[in-house]
């Protein structure tokens, strides 16, 4: 089953990768959407990439290292995001991204152990009047206080 | 002024000239010299030409081979140009018409100065143990600017890997991000074994995933140590080992050298490129203690009558109609080509010739056969191998040359290694009178003394060959069109009435182009050498550094020819000892004693 559940994910990473003219210069966008598939890059999935654009493994890693929009690690099933941008960090994204921390026990990057969530930050999603901004999958939550952050972990599942 | 008239009156020359070819040129002055040059040269070309040594540290090109690292990120080499703001790299800046270029005002002079500390300032502090010390271009570049002291600290490295192959010693603290290493690797060799990770402070060269080298795709050609400029990238040191070895009386040392260090050991000690050392090496073999001092040559006549009988013999099955033969074949004495092609080519394994590497067959004959003749116990015999290549550490810990678990070759230092070994043991080389190697391992011809450069191995081959296919004796021994550094040779050879096609690549890159056609079905040839390094062994990953200098490697193939045009014999078929060798024990070239000692096998590698 899990194989056949990669074998379908690699070809739809080849699929991506043919949409680019498999052209070694679209390796970023090829990149950013082979992550939307499975919310990471795994090992396998990149070294797909590099066989299919002919290009080493290891430039495919470097640039995949080198862009904190990738990720190695598998994201939970609602992926928490912290803006840090300058509004929402000078209205207390910080003291926010300790207490989500503090709740979740994990660190940013890192994804819990039950696979519900994963903690990230990210620079400005473009809503600086309700700073400061958190993003729980494709939802946006604005002018929180660290006391809410328990309340909104709670409402998951 | 007396000079910039001159320079004018040979720029106008120049010019006249230039009306009637048609390369576009510039004329531009550098420092109080005019000079014109090609359209498109950088102004470090330029500046090169007349003598002007620009300091360079990231910037790497070997003309006339493929070696070439550009990326104009160290700032090493910035030079202030009149009407332009900023200070410019000359390495990346090209020259246009008119422009005045000054290359050591006193503002250039700081900011080189400045960069070159802000590079030291998380680099460790040590040169004192550090194996790169003497030859470090950053030390170097730190004594010429006068820093004596650093003045900016604060920034540190994170503790980064640290590894030790068989071959390559990996210490990425001292990386200095010049990308010269994952150029080679990817460019020129085309491997992609490493390349830069992560960013800021965290940066670093390293295989995918931030793999170990042994687990990568990584062949240890050592192209990576050969242009290091720092001491990021070293060989795996055995000379203290050798030195223990030597002093133990219980052991017999036998030492076996490699064709190319000859051409090339003597540049550890001032001497002119290509000058040849055959006789100082032997004689400075025998005062650090070995008790027989033999030649990778002799193996390398003996690598020519399997490899040659194995071609005769798929060539003859060829024109009879044997359609499952498989052509063309490979040349396999390269263990870094052995090792692309277990790992990139693992659907071709069945192509290359089966006889082992001269280093291989050396240490097999030496182990199984001369050990015996002679009554020295097996266990209480050393063989050492003298080499060019890194890649020959590797091959000696290969599980399918240790018979019994002890190997054929006990471990194979560079001539790098030797060099200081000679320095250490107080051994005035360049003064040495010439020595003879020992018999019966020691006797070679010509055709084995030219295998350390790119079509040598071909072209003894072909001595050997013509003779046996035709019967008749070979004219000319010397095989020019199968010469020189050009990526991709070919010749046809005409073996009295069969048009025999050769191919000859250098440099991994290259090979991977022939391989990639014989892949989709696109070959027009019957044989075809490969070395994985440009310029074959005399520019391998363990000879002394030539700095970007290709000079260096048209010299010491030059020593090679040279010293194979001096030698009595010149085809591997007619070594008297190979002659014995054959009669004695192994009967005739690929017998089943020949296949036992002399050939191997190939294993999938492949990582995907």
């Amino acid at each position: 089953m899990a194989d056949n559940l990669l074998c379908n994910i690699i070809e739809q990473v080849q699929t991506i990768c043919d949409k680019h003219g498999n052209n070694p210069g679209e390796l970023i966008n090829i990149l950013h959407e082979a992550q939307h598939l499975m919310g990471y890059l795994p090992e396998d999935m990149q070294r797909a990439i590099a066989r299919k654009l002919g290009i080493p493994v290891s430039k495919v890693y470097g640039v995949v290292s080198f862009y904190t929009f990738f990720t190695m690690t598998p994201k939970g099933r609602h992926p928490i995001s912290v803006c840090m941008g300058t509004a929402c960090y000078v209205r207390g994204a910080e003291k926010l991204l300790e207490e989500f921390k503090r709740q979740l026990g994990i660190e940013v990057g890192e994804t819990t152990p039950d696979g519900k969530f994963s903690l990230d930050c990210l620079r400005c999603v473009g809503a600086c009047g309700l700073a400061p901004v958190v993003m729980i999958g494709e939802k946006v939550y604005g002018r929180l206080q660290p006391i809410d952050v328990k309340k909104i972990l709670d409402d998951f599942e | 002024m007396r000079d910039v008239h001159g320079a004018l009156q040979i720029q106008s020359y120049i010019r006249l000239l230039n009306l009637f070819t048609m390369e576009k040129q510039v004329t531009l002055q550098i420092d109080h010299h005019f000079i014109t040059v090609p359209e498109g040269s950088t102004i470090l070309e330029a500046a090169r030409e007349i003598g002007i040594d620009i300091p360079t540290l990231c910037h790497i090109d070997l003309k006339g081979t493929c070696v070439k690292n550009n990326p104009a990120s160290c700032r090493i080499c910035v030079v202030e140009v009149e009407g332009r703001r900023n200070l410019a790299p000359a390495c990346a800046t090209r020259c246009t018409e008119g422009m005045k270029v000054h290359t050591s005002t006193l503002r250039v002079m700081n900011a080189r100065k400045i960069v070159a500390e802000l590079i030291l300032s998380d680099h460790p502090n040590e040169c004192l143990t550090c194996p790169k010390s003497g030859n470090c271009e950053l030390q170097t570049l730190a004594l010429r600017f006068n820093i004596r002291e650093m003045p900016f600290n604060g920034g540190e490295l994170s503790a980064r890997k640290r590894e030790t192959t068989s071959s390559i010693i990996r210490n990425m603290d001292k990386c200095i991000f010049c990308r010269r290493c994952e150029s080679v690797c990817n460019d020129v060799q085309t491997v992609g074994a490493i390349g830069a990770i992560r960013r800021g402070f965290n940066t670093t060269i390293a295989p995918a995933f931030d793999k170990m080298m042994a687990d990568s795709e990584c062949t240890y050609c050592g192209q990576c140590v050969a242009v290091c400029p720092v001491g990021a990238l070293t060989e795996r040191d055995h000379t203290n080992r050798l030195l223990e070895d030597l002093a133990n009386p219980e052991k017999t040392v036998i030492v076996q050298t490699a064709p190319a260090v000859r051409a090339a050991l003597g540049e550890e000690f001032g001497m002119p490129p290509g000058t040849l050392v055959t006789g100082k090496m032997v004689y400075a073999l025998r005062e650090l203690g070995f008790d027989y001092v033999f030649d990778t040559d002799f193996a390398a006549d003996l690598t020519i009558m399997e490899e040659g009988a194995e071609i005769l013999n798929r060539l003859h099955r060829y024109l009879n109609g044997d359609t499952s033969v498989r052509l063309p074949i490979l040349t396999s004495c390269c263990p870094a080509w052995v090792n692309f092609f277990e790992h990139q080519f693992p659907d071709l394994l069945d192509i290359p010739s089966t006889a082992r590497s001269p280093q291989q067959m050396f240490g097999s004959i030496a182990k199984h056969v001369w050990a015996k003749k002679t009554g020295i116990p097996v266990e209480k015999l050393t063989v050492v191998s003298i080499m060019p290549c890194l890649a020959k550490k590797y091959e000696c810990d290969r599980e399918e040359f240790k018979p019994g678990g002890i190997p054929d070759v006990d471990y194979s230092i560079t001539t790098r290694e030797l060099a200081r070994l000679i320095k250490r043991a107080n051994i005035g080389f360049t003064l040495l009178p010439d020595a003879e190697f020992d018999n019966p391992m020691g006797a070679s011809t010509g055709a084995g003394t030219i295998f350390g450069t790119t079509g040598g191995v071909m072209e003894a081959a072909l001595r050997t060959v013509y003779e046996a296919y035709t019967g008749r004796t070979l004219q000319k021994v010397d095989f020019e069109q199968v010469r020189g550094l050009e990526g991709v040779r070919h010749a046809n050879i005409d073996l009295g009435g069969f048009e025999l096609k050769v191919g000859i690549a250098h440099g991994l890159g290259n090979a991977r182009h022939l391989l990639e056609d014989i892949r989709n079905g696109r070959n027009e040839y019957h044989v075809i050498e490969i070395m994985a390094c440009p310029g074959g062994c005399i520019g391998g990953g363990g000879q002394p550094l030539h700095h970007g200098n290709s000079a260096i490697l048209y010299a010491r193939a030059n020593a090679l020819y040279r010293e194979d045009t001096n030698k009595p014999l010149r085809k591997s078929h007619e070594n008297p000892y190979i002659r014995e060798l054959y009669e004695e024990c192994l009967g005739k070239p690929l017998s089943e004693e020949a296949e036992r000692l002399l050939h191997t096998h190939y294993f999938n590698k492949s990582i995907n």
